[in-house]
């Protein structure tokens, strides 16, 4: 089938545009830029033949797109040997829809938002400094470096990562999935300390964006290792990594739900199916972010703003959802739409409580990307609660509108910072009679901090429309946004299947409704709080246009998923062609809800409820330059644990960064190479040397007298050796060499010419 | 019969550089001529290992006891009946092809040797035949003379052009590595009188296959014999690999040996232990090897783990370098347990239930040994240019340097992903085929890999503070002082000896199918 050999073809482009701009075009940045987008695009164009494709396919679950070549011979048939192939089905499908449209846009976003950037860094150990340079709090010598060159890099660097997002995406099995699952781990950890050498003026406490990306690689590394034994146990039972030979073969599904736990009986209920799926989920909580391994999300905000968009929103942080669904027969095996598996339980939980608990930090953060970052965690917390209770569909249906709108909301907060940012240039420009409301220009101005913003509706209007309609599709703001669809959906699912799942995701859906409102009020509204936001400006139309093509997904991006029983839409809108296409990736179909309206109108409710109070406090009353945040009256101490993010990062320092690090020095290193087998070998060695010793007294004083004779020959023959031992190598090897010539001449000899 | 001949081609392989290294010791002082002659000699072994490469591929003669590949045998002390007696299976080829690769690069790398050239380079050629001999040995004497061979020059390539603690580290290089040899010597003596026959091809039929309780030596029952024979073998191969706790001599060698040096101690002379074990600890004592393998499989395990750990305690760049050889070679000694766990030919797996994972084991093994001689060869390599230029392996003395060499720090990320296992690079298909293999061996063997676990975590905790510390950061600029005005930035000449690695790197990676095919053929005659 000749689609299928396009499909393989749909990471290249951008896999080739990697390696060109590497190698060939890394001094242009237009060629680079011209490389990189043309590349994403052409795989764009792939992707919609392939889809076209796809959809004409009314079967698409039962005859999948798929190709395969071996990969691995192993053992002595080709039957053993693992395959490597690509595959489409109507998940996949929902993959290829967005992830080329979002890579394009952030692709043709990045052109604009790279063209500058400029931060501090520090200048080390020099005898001169600088004649620019200054001296911050810290003591530290600190110039401005313009690392705009580098933008070549970072288009490479995004095209490998857009590469290995697809390669995920179109993977038939785990361990190809697994692979473009940890190119975009290190892409991700390559893309947040992309500006490497940037240090913060005045806080040498701040995590740095090295120290950001290397915490996103380990953390998730953590989840990782784990995921690998669970492939690889997966592996040795069926024999295949297949997603279809596995997932969509009833007789192997049986045998993993039949078959208890080998050998340790510790862990007897546990059946293999369930160890493997809760070990595949811990790759989900690392690279999705969710409780206890989301720490390294918040602080992958280092990174340039288009990665945020790209990489821990749109696309990678999405992965470990696609992996749960992807999984999800494996997961959900045995579940007869009653009592959950242990699998789906753990996995509801933790979803259900990241929903909650990640919504509760972000309200109270000021830095704009981090709440855009604590909202993703949130999200995805709804959608591996969706997996965990069996909402397929609903997860499936919010992971692709989330992945729209969150690329929107984060190229606006990106498109805001650029605002500021360059209005802080100008500000300074124009010198200090232009500083309002008696501020300076301090070296550590933050361009990401909301209270440094206000007022920028007018500045930057394009930016604050599409600002708008993204935080109300985060929100669920109903009927028109295409959040509300999807998050209604799984609120729905909840409601019937998981009345406790369904409470705690109802409160977050609240909170999530209020900061959002307090974002857009905090930035957008009133008057603007600083120099920087009130001269604020951003006309790019490089990033402006992304921004209203994916608002316009925003909004429209819901209705393929709106429920048939849905009055009037419902009927209008094809009577949800979402449902009936993803529903074909499971061997058994699931079928629609029952329509109901409770769950509907508490949904609205809610949303409605959180905006409502959000617009009274921060938009009604705008806030004034150098006021508090009103929420903090409110909340008094729960507000610094809040701000403070419950002092988790604290904790893990403490329990485990700090003790590894001694370990590993201390213990490993010092004490047991160095101090015991260092020391027993030395131990060795001095024993060695003093029997040697005592034996050569032994020598000398009790046998020599009587074997001086002996002696004295063989004194005399050590005599004639003497001039052998020269100790000049060279003589030496020129002996050892003779000898061996001597070898090959018998050797020679006796091959060739005997 | 002419030179040329396919029957040849082992010999020439492995005599070429002995030739190259008479020339230059011949020849007068002359350091450019040296470096060339070098160079051209290094190439030509290299070439033929190639065409031995694609020969193979006609005639895949995978079972050394059917007949190896490319086979010759010329009597040498037929009073021992010990003979030269040398041919290749998949495993040893791939080996063939690893050294011959890695010479003429580390030979490239060693441009800036400016004391005794020609020693130097005739010291390199020695070496490298000494380490062919070894892989190509189908005579147990032969292979120990090979053995014995690759350490004198090595011992001298530290001890001359090492770095300030050179003396220590050559010495328990050489005195560790000897204490071996010893036991080794003596087992090969018991093994070839006992069997009367110095000959692999036969000691592999007979040897095995003596009752245990037959008295051989002064009455001592062949189940001591072999007992002893079989410590001695494992001491030696074990210090070599070196399997934990014995790898303390490979931090200091590593460390004080010149780049080159460390280029092919890491690259190629690890491998002989690993060689030793899969070539011969493997066939001849099935039953010991079986019984002690879960020990073997702790042993690999704490490997793993302490390796990385130690290596994430280093504030020496070329130590943690070497440090992380301990943990990438541990993953080959638990393939290779696995391996030792179910027997050759599946002896102690009636049901055969673990002959497939055993075989995905070991050619995870054999590969994570071609693989890690890449990727630690370039690792080496990129602290020698740094060394270079600065004059200091202290980690902490470094920083930011990313933007004074980028196509450096572009080339050292790239190899450092390759060693942390990053998946698209050599370095996870072997890891994989390894965990994949064990895992489902036995309880003791699935914990062992759970374990290893950490230490494929702090790989990466190691990995990822080597490029902050050399690159990431605000450059310090005492760093670039150091190299007094002379560029940090990589040559042409070191980028031209590090782009093969770089390009297999990527190419096992993305496409392992061709090393593994060759490889897996082999080991799973030898399993199946």
């Amino acid at each position: 089938m000749t689609l299928a050999w396009l499909v393989f073809l749909i990471p290249v482009p951008p896999l080739i545009a990697f390696f060109a701009i590497l190698l060939f075009t890394r001094r242009s940045r237009f060629l680079s830029d011209l490389i990189a987008v043309s590349a994403i695009l052409l795989t764009w164009v792939f992707a919609i033949i392939v889809l076209i494709g796809a959809f004409s396919n009314p079967h698409l679950g039962e005859n999948p797109i798929e190709a395969s070549l071996v990969w691995l011979p192993l053992g002595p048939s080709l039957e053993s040997s693992l395959r490597m192939g690509v595959l489409v089905d109507p998940l996949g499908a929902v993959m290829l829809f967005f992830v080329p449209l979002t890579a394009s846009m952030i692709f043709i976003y990045s052109t604009g938002y790279m063209d500058s950037g400029s931060y501090w860094t520090e200048v080390k150990n020099a005898e001169l400094p600088p004649a620019d340079a200054v001296v911050d709090s810290a003591g530290r010598t600190l110039v401005k470096f313009d690392a705009s060159a580098w933008k070549a890099r970072f288009m490479a660097f995004i095209a490998l990562f857009a590469a290995a997002m697809l390669i995920l995406s179109v993977a038939d099995n785990l361990l190809l999935l697994f692979v473009g699952w940890e190119l975009m781990g290190f892409c991700s950890y390559a893309l947040i300390g992309f500006w490497h050498n940037r240090v913060y003026p005045d806080q040498p406490g701040r995590i740095t964006p090295v120290g950001g990306g290397i915490k996103a690689f380990m953390t998730t590394r953590v989840a990782d290792v784990v995921m690998l034994l669970g492939i690889a146990w997966l592996y040795s039972f069926t024999g295949t990594l297949n997603f279809r030979e596995i997932l969509y073969n009833e007789a192997t599904l049986a045998a993993l739900e039949m078959s208890a736990f080998p050998n340790i009986a510790a862990l007897g209920g546990l059946t293999v199916a369930g160890a493997v799926g809760l070990l595949i989920f811990a790759g989900t909580v690392g690279k999705s972010a969710q409780f206890p391994l989301h720490t390294w999300l918040p602080d992958a905000m280092e990174g340039p703003t288009p990665v945020s968009a790209m990489i821990h929103a749109a696309t990678m942080v999405s992965a470990g959802i696609y992996l749960i669904l992807r999984m999800f027969p494996l997961l959900s095996v045995g579940w007869d739409g009653d009592v959950f598996t242990l699998p789906m339980q753990v996995i509801a939980t933790v979803g259900a409580f990241t929903a909650l608990f990640a919504a509760t930090i972000a309200l109270a953060q000021r830095d704009i990307k981090k709440v855009l970052a604590y909202s993703t965690i949130s999200q995805l917390g709804y959608m591996v609660a969706a997996v965990g209770i069996g909402a397929y569909v609903a997860a499936a249906f919010h992971l692709m509108t989330h992945a729209i709108f969150k690329a929107l909301l984060f190229m606006g907060s990106g498109s805001v910072i650029h605002a500021v940012d360059h209005g802080e240039e100008h500000a300074k420009e124009h010198g200090a009679a232009h500083v309002p409301h008696g501020h300076s220009f301090p070296l550590d101005f933050d361009a990401q901090d909301m209270f440094n913003m206000g007022g920028l509706w007018k500045r930057v209007p394009v930016t604050a429309w599409t600002f708008l309609i993204g935080g109300l599709a985060l929100s669920g703001f109903p009927l028109i946004t295409a959040g509300f669809w999807s998050k209604d959906e799984i609120l729905a699912d909840a409601y019937a299947h998981a009345p406790g799942i369904f409470i705690v995701l109802a409160v977050a859906a609240l909170l999530t409704a209020f900061y959002t409102m307090r974002l857009i009020g905090l930035t957008f509204a009133g008057s603007p709080r600083t120099a920087a936001a009130e001269e604020a400006e951003q006309t790019d139309l490089r990033m402006n246009l992304p921004l209203v093509v994916l608002a316009v997904f925003a909004i429209i991006a819901g209705y393929v998923g709106v429920h048939e029983d849905f009055p009037l839409l419902g009927r209008l809108l094809g009577g949800n062609p979402f449902h009936r296409f993803v529903s074909g990736t499971l061997l058994e179909h699931p079928e629609t809800l029952p329509f109901d309206f409770v769950p509907l109108l508490i949904s609205i409710a809610i949303a409605m409820l959180g905006l409502f109070v959000g617009w009274l406090v921060y938009v009604r009353k705008p806030l004034e330059a150098g006021q508090p945040d009103p929420l903090k009256r409110a909340l008094g101490p729960v507000y610094t644990l809040l701000e403070n993010k419950y002092y988790i990062d604290e904790l893990y320092d403490l329990i485990f960064v700090r003790p590894s690090i001694w370990l590993a020095e201390k213990v490993v290193y010092q004490l047991i190479d160095r101090g015991i087998i260092d020391g027993f070998l030395h131990f060795v060695a001095r024993a060695a040397e003093w029997i040697a010793f005592r034996h050569k007294d032994f020598d000398t004083q009790i046998i020599n007298e009587g074997t001086d004779n002996l002696v004295e020959g063989f004194g005399e023959m050590s005599d004639s050796f003497k001039y052998i031992q020269s100790g000049r190598i060279q003589q030496y090897l020129a002996v050892a060499v003779a000898g061996l010539l001597m070898l090959v001449g018998v050797f020679v000899w006796s091959l060739f010419i005997r | 019969m002419t030179l040329f001949s396919t029957d040849n081609l082992l010999t020439l392989i492995t005599f070429t550089p002995l030739a190259g290294a008479v020339l230059l010791l011949i020849l007068s002082e002359n350091k450019y001529l040296a470096r060339w002659i070098a160079l051209l000699v290094s190439l030509i072994p290299l070439g033929v290992s190639i065409w031995l490469w694609f020969a193979y591929q006609q005639n895949p003669c995978v079972d050394l006891t059917a007949g190896a590949c490319f086979e010759q045998q010329v009597a040498w002390f037929p009073l021992l009946n010990s003979s030269y007696h040398v041919g290749v299976d998949g495993i040893s080829l791939t080996m063939v092809l690893l050294t011959t690769l890695l010479t003429p690069l580390a030979i490239l790398i060693s441009w800036t040797i400016e004391e005794r050239v020609n020693l130097y380079m005739a010291l390199f050629l020695l070496l490298e035949m000494g380490m062919l001999g070894v892989f190509v040995s189908l005579d147990l004497l032969l292979f120990f003379v090979f053995w014995e061979f690759g350490l004198v020059p090595m011992y001298f390539l530290i001890n001359l052009w090492g770095s300030d603690n050179r003396r220590y580290a050559s010495r328990k290089f050489f005195l560790y590595t000897m204490a071996g040899s010893l036991g080794l010597l003596l087992s090969i003596q018991i093994i070839g009188l006992t069997v009367g026959s110095f000959d692999l091809i036969a000691i592999m039929e007979k040897w095995p296959a003596i009752a245990a309780d037959l008295p051989v030596f002064a009455g001592v029952s062949m189940r001591v014999v072999r007992g002893i024979a079989f410590w001695a073998f494992v001491i030696a191969f074990a210090i070599k690999v070196p399997v934990w706790p014995f790898h303390t001599w490979l931090p200091d060698a590593h460390t004080e040996a010149p780049t080159a040096g460390s280029m092919i101690l890491a690259g190629v002379l690890l491998k002989l232990g690993a060689y030793g074990f899969i070539r011969l600890v493997l066939p001849l004592f099935p039953l010991e090897a079986r019984y002690f393998s879960p020990v073997l499989a702790i042993f690999a395990m704490l490997a793993i783990v302490l390796g990385a750990f130690a290596a994430f305690g280093q504030r020496d760049f070329k130590r943690l370098v070497a440090y992380s050889s301990v943990n990438h070679m541990g993953f080959v000694v638990l393939g290779i347990a696995a391996a030792a766990f179910v027997g050759p030919a599946g002896r102690y797996d009636p049901n055969g239930i673990n002959q497939l994972n055993a075989t995905i084991a070991l050619n995870g093994a054999v590969l994570q040994m071609f693989n890690h001689g890449i990727s630690a060869a370039a690792m080496f390599a990129l602290v020698g240019v740094i060394y270079d230029r600065l004059h200091t392996r202290d980690l902490n003395q470094m920083g930011g340097l990313w933007v004074a060499a980028p196509i450096y720090g572009g080339i050292m990320i790239f190899s450092s992903m390759a060693s942390l296992g990053l998946p698209g690079l050599n370095g996870f298909v072997g890891e994989f085929m390894v965990v994949r293999g064990v895992w489902p061996v036995n309880p003791v063997f699935t914990l062992m890999v759970a374990i290893s676990m950490l230490g494929l975590l702090f790989t990466g905790a190691y990995v990822l503070k080597a490029i902050r510390q050399v690159l990431h950061g605000p450059l310090n600029q005492a760093a670039v002082d150091k190299a007094h005005g002379r560029s940090i930035e990589i040559n042409a000449r070191e980028v031209i000896a590090l782009a093969p690695l770089l390009v297999l790197m990527l190419v096992i990676g993305v496409f392992p199918a061709w090393i593994v095919g060759v490889i897996n053929a082999t080991v799973s005659s030898l399993l199946f």
